[in-house]
């Protein structure tokens, strides 16, 4: 985010703005920040202490001030110093200041990762607002993958400084290329060895139980498959096609109308109706099935 | 040892410093006709005095300021080789024995000196004039300053100047609007021991400028004349002094604690200690 500001320089590489290059190190093109068109909203916000909330939105341009302060509900506070501001105006204020100079693309570190959970909800439902208004590109940081499935068109996933995964924010949550993209996007990661098989593999799980996948693959995977893809049932069912993992029923809680339910090493979904109906609570005993078709494998981290 | 024991020679050896460091200045008052200070103020002698110490202290505080500012901002916010070397440069008069100063600058300005033949086809002399003082005041006092002066640089959150850089601000409108103002309470307090120092400064003016009345004789060289010609005189210039110091003490401890004030306006939703808001 730094490097794309200006901020910091590149060792190597290029960035561009539609094809403006801001910085090119094979050419030698290196502009300062205050050249690029960017409006960078900082994770601590970085509103200058001295200055009323009026000054500072009108720092990087007059033009807009007015209709940005009315625009995010901070004309009341105009008079204000950021000192005295909660964190949630603090963020609008941050915002309007970085739209003020109109800026080609708007970078957004970490917006969320600072609020509280009641105000964290409100927010993302603002900046949704916010960035369907503003027809700007965007970029922002998160290491909520939920913020980005609700945010985001495309998502990139990096990882000490590699890009893992770059693809829209469906594919991502639905075929994860490695491990850690899988666990960030709330699947089930379960290691073990795989050995192909027709139709696909047969994976021996490190738990000791053998799975089947639909995917083909040989030596050591991880077997990826997501909480609202496994069946929930008393005893294990008769059909040999299906996978089954039994297992005693950890931890139940409630989120988002679906009810999760930890099953051994397992993160299961299903409906409160069937949480009932199965008498799910802590120390039950219950199997968890899922088909072949929704294994998916994906390299394991340490190997 | 036992507890009352250390309690007891803490105490004893703090009484003993304590006294000793008060002792000069108790006597000072005591020893001084206080009553007469107002009239033996007013002697003539004192106008030109008083007159050399304002001009030259005004020329070398402005000095100070105008090229000590953008030396500490330089030092402060950029990171590069030989920096530290420089920093101690700054310090060195710190460490400097005033007199050493005084033939250092005798050695760069003076007839024989560094400068010597180039300051003499120009017309210029600078050793026992009150430019030599200007010099004199302004080598001592600066690192008061720019040392105090880096430090209030480097205490502004670099995020701030980030942010204003983004925001479409070259570094010369940042250093204006952002650092500048951030670092200002630093900046008066570093000033004010520097001119605490540069008003009391002696021994590097008594060599390279001399002892030279109405020129070159500042409050403190004052003091030194008027040891022998009219001692009461002395003495009173010492009082004044202290009064002065005292002063100037009190300024800095009154600005030490409204910068304390001003920057502890942290909303308690800050979850980060970054000085910015």
């Amino acid at each position: 985010m730094r490097a794309i500001a200006g901020l910091v320089r590149p060792d190597a590489g290029r960035i561009e703005l539609d094809g403006r290059a801001w910085f090119d190190s094979k050419a030698g093109v290196d502009l300062p920040p205050e050249e690029r068109s960017v409006g960078l909203v900082f994770q601590e916000y970085a509103l200058f202490p001295h200055m009323s909330v009026r000054a500072n939105v009108s720092y990087g341009g007059t033009e807009r001030t007015d209709e940005l302060l009315d625009r995010f509900r901070i004309g009341h506070l105009a008079d204000a110093r950021p000192g005295a501001l909660s964190g949630g105006e603090r963020q609008r204020v941050a915002v309007a200041r970085a739209l003020a100079r109109d800026p080609a693309v708007l970078l957004l570190d970490e917006p969320l990762s600072a609020l509280d959970a009641h105000t964290r909800a409100a927010v993302r439902a603002e900046l949704q607002e916010l960035l369907a208004e503003l027809a700007l590109p965007a970029i922002f940081i998160t290491h909520d993958f939920r913020d980005a499935a609700a945010l985001a068109d495309r998502v990139g996933v990096i990882v000490d400084g590699r890009l893992r995964q770059l693809d829209r924010v469906e594919e991502i949550g639905r075929r994860p290329a490695d491990a850690f993209v899988a666990t960030l996007t709330g699947a089930n990661l379960l290691p073990g060895i795989a050995r192909p098989v027709p139709g696909g593999a047969e994976v021996a799980l490190d738990l000791g139980t053998t799975i089947r996948s639909g995917e083909t693959a040989s030596g050591r995977v991880g077997a990826v498959v997501y909480p609202w893809e496994l069946t929930l049932a008393a005893t294990a069912p008769a059909d040999d096609d299906l996978n089954a993992l039994a297992g005693t029923v950890g931890d139940v809680s409630v989120e988002g109308g679906r009810v999760r339910v930890r099953l051994g090493e397992l993160v299961c979904e299903c409906s409160p109706a069937d949480a009932e109906r199965l008498g799910l609570a802590r120390g039950a005993a219950s199997v968890a099935t899922f088909p072949a078709a929704s294994v998916q494998l994906v390299p394991l981290d340490d190997d | 040892m036992g507890r009352a024991a250390f309690s007891a020679l803490l105490a004893l050896c703090a009484g003993i410093s304590l006294t000793f460091l008060a002792l000069p200045l108790v006597a000072l008052f005591v020893e001084t006709p206080l009553g007469d200070v107002p009239d033996l103020l007013g002697d003539p002698v004192m106008r030109d005095i008083i007159a050399v110490t304002a001009r030259t202290n005004a020329i070398a505080n402005a000095l100070i300021l105008l090229f000590g500012t953008p030396t500490a901002y330089l030092l402060a916010t950029r990171r590069f080789r030989g920096r530290s070397l420089l920093v101690t440069l700054v310090e060195l008069p710190l460490v400097l024995p005033p007199a050493v100063a005084g033939i250092g600058l005798l050695a760069a300005f003076g007839a024989g000196g560094l400068f010597g033949d180039e300051l003499q086809d120009a017309g210029i002399v600078l050793p026992f004039t009150e430019w030599a003082v200007v010099l004199a005041v302004t080598f001592v006092a600066s690192p008061f300053y720019v040392r105090q002066a880096i430090s209030a640089f480097e205490s502004v959150d670099p995020l701030l100047p980030a942010a204003s850089r983004t925001l479409g601000a070259g570094p010369a409108r940042t250093f204006w609007r952002v650092s500048l103002p951030l670092a200002a309470g630093g900046l008066v307090a570093g000033w004010v021991l520097a001119f605490a120092r540069g008003i009391g400064e002696f021994g590097a003016t008594i060599v390279f400028a001399g002892n030279v009345h109405g020129e070159t004789q500042t409050l403190p060289l004052g003091i030194y004349e008027q040891l022998e010609a009219n001692f009461d005189l002395a003495l009173a210039i010492g009082v004044l002094l202290v009064i002065l110091s005292g002063s100037i003490l009190l300024t800095y401890k009154l600005v030490a604690t409204w910068r304390v004030s001003n920057s502890t306006s942290l909303s308690p939703f800050a979850l980060t200690r970054s000085r910015s808001s």
